[in-house]
């Protein structure tokens, strides 16, 4: 029996008058690594947001960890690593460990400051992703692969039952982007954490994800890496609104 | 070459000033340099000029003394500030327009109030370049409850203007009043330029705020140390400017910030050089 750690319901959104989310319906079970694919301009980010609680949606509703979203108030208890994160301002002048130290900032609250609990949390958060060695590197010192580590350390600080990636391998390189994917693996399997990760990058994300959603507008598909390998040329063209060259890797 | 800067009370007063505003003006600025909003520094200097001068003109005009000059722009300087974070959510595409509609304004109101208050005078040329004789023992006192109400409220929310200023999208996410801190934070500035103008000057104040950052940003490792080596510079410019500037005859913002640009200068080849020292040491180990 799998309890779901986000539920959306019949959820539409439109940006003015430009609908991008087309009454959606869809659940991220507690443990899932899921997937979330399709063409740019597809509505992923928007989902996100919307699961965020950045955005509002003009019909339907949203529960987190059972809560509707207009109660939820655990927002540590969610993590997320923005598209954007590998396009922030490089030459900010921040270390490793100060970048980490912020996903507490909001969790140890106002007029309080850290603790010896919370820098040990912040050490380990570093070491989970093996970049310990960096702990007082500049951030804008490390490679594109290694600011990305960085980002899911703070979003790992918190102890998130739910991580979000946005497209996070976006200017990565392959042997990089392996490792990657291993380290979520990880933290999904070791530390059971949910994951919801949007990508372009579908050879690799097949290898490790239990679930697939393919989002156009509307919920294309929701299945298993098996049932996605499944899908023919056919049902990609339909998806994406014009003909797509299969590239899914035969494992 | 200090002796008469403890001798003369008008000088120590003076001295003892611009040790402050040499820290909380670069303290400040770290924030407002990587926000990029450097410039909003010189939009709040304009309007703290205009408040300056309705504070002249009230008192030439109608007597009316206990709204001084400096207490006149320390209030239109903390109206300035909510106004250009109204203007910035009004614009949210464009949030940059903020400063150059709140800085006209600032220049357009000064404008009328110096001509009502029947132009210029020496003190205005002092509040414009900044003075070594101009800090009164009240205005001091009232410098240093600023001073101290600034120090504490960084102290107190620095996790959160810093963790707002890296990434702010972020941050909301994780729960945190983007829009109150931004608020605090900008009103803090209000009240670092209207403390800072006795001394610096209303055209170069904003240099106060922002060259000792971009000086340390060459060689701080981290946002922390970029803070101490900024506060470090800013006090070695107002100490060395107030000194020379006094000794010299000049107004002490135009020696503060050479020293300033002198410092910044000496950090970018000092950074230079090391890299290049870098880069030739690990070719020689590639050899
Ligand atoms: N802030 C916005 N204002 C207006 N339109 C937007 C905005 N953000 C996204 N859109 C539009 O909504 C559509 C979906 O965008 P997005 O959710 O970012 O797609 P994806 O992440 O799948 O590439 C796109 O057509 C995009 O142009
Ligand atoms: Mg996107």
């Amino acid at each position: 029996m799998s309890e779901a750690v986000v539920t959306m319901n019949n959820i539409s959104y439109a940006y003015e008058h430009k609908k991008v989310l087309d009454h959606v319906n869809f659940e991220i079970p507690r443990g899932a690594f899921m997937g979330l694919v399709g063409p740019n301009g597809g509505g992923k980010t928007t989902l996100i947001k919307l699961i965020l609680g950045l955005i509002k949606p003009d019909e339907g509703d949203i529960q987190l960890l059972h809560e509707p979203i207009n109660k939820f108030n655990q927002w540590n208890k969610i993590g997320f690593v923005s598209q954007k994160a590998n396009s922030f301002n490089r030459g900010f002048p921040a270390t490793v460990y100060e970048v980490v130290s912020m996903g507490l900032t909001a969790k140890v609250g106002y007029l309080r400051f850290f603790n010896k609990t919370h820098k040990a949390k912040i050490r380990q958060a570093i070491d989970q992703v093996g970049m310990l060695d960096y702990v007082n590197e500049n951030i804008g010192n490390l490679s594109g692969g290694q600011q990305q580590r960085i980002f899911i350390a703070r979003a790992l600080v918190n102890d998130p039952e739910l991580l979000i990636l946005d497209e996070p391998t976006v200017g990565v390189d392959f042997e990089n982007v392996k490792r990657f994917y291993e380290l979520l693996h990880q933290l999904n399997e070791q530390r059971n954490i949910t994951l919801l990760l949007v990508t372009h990058d579908t050879g690799t994300m097949t290898e490790h994800a239990t679930d697939i959603v393919c989002l156009n507008k509307q919920l294309h598909f929701h299945g298993d890496p098996k049932a996605y390998a499944a899908l023919s040329e056919k049902d990609f063209s339909k998806f994406y609104g014009h003909p797509v060259n299969l590239v899914i890797h035969d494992h | 070459m200090l002796a008469d800067f403890f001798e003369y009370d008008f000088l120590r007063h003076t001295f003892l000033t611009g040790i402050l505003i040499g820290l909380i003006a670069p303290l400040l600025g770290t924030f407002i340099v990587v926000r990029r909003l450097s410039l909003i520094a010189d939009a709040l200097s304009h309007v703290t000029l205009a408040g300056i001068a309705f504070g002249l003109f009230l008192d030439k005009k109608f007597a009316i003394a206990w709204i001084t000059p400096f207490y006149g722009g320390m209030i239109f300087s903390v109206i300035g500030s909510i106004l250009i974070e109204k203007l910035r959510g009004v614009y949210k595409a464009f949030q940059e327009l903020a400063i150059p509609i709140i800085l006209s304004g600032g220049v357009g109101l000064s404008v009328i109030f110096i001509s009502l208050a029947d132009g210029f005078n020496t003190d205005l040329f002092n509040y414009l370049f900044g003075s070594v004789s101009a800090v009164s023992r009240n205005d001091f006192f009232t410098i240093l409850g600023i001073s101290i109400f600034i120090l504490i409220v960084i102290g107190l929310f620095y996790k959160e203007l810093f963790t707002l200023s890296f990434d702010e999208e972020h941050a909301t996410i994780s729960g945190i009043h983007a829009k109150r801190i931004h608020l605090l934070f900008i009103i803090l500035t209000a009240l670092v330029i209207a403390a800072s103008i006795r001394i610096v000057g209303v055209l170069l104040v904003s240099a106060l705020m922002t060259l000792p950052v971009a000086a340390s940003m060459q060689l701080a490792k981290g946002f922390k140390q970029m803070m101490f080596l900024s506060v470090a510079f800013g006090e070695l410019a107002v100490i060395g400017g107030l000194i020379s500037g006094y000794y010299l005859s000049i107004p002490p913002g135009g020696t503060i910030v050479m020293i300033s640009i002198l410092i910044l200068l000496l950090s970018i080849g000092y950074k230079r050089l090391s890299v290049t020292s870098k880069k030739r040491r690990t070719a020689h180990e590639h050899a």
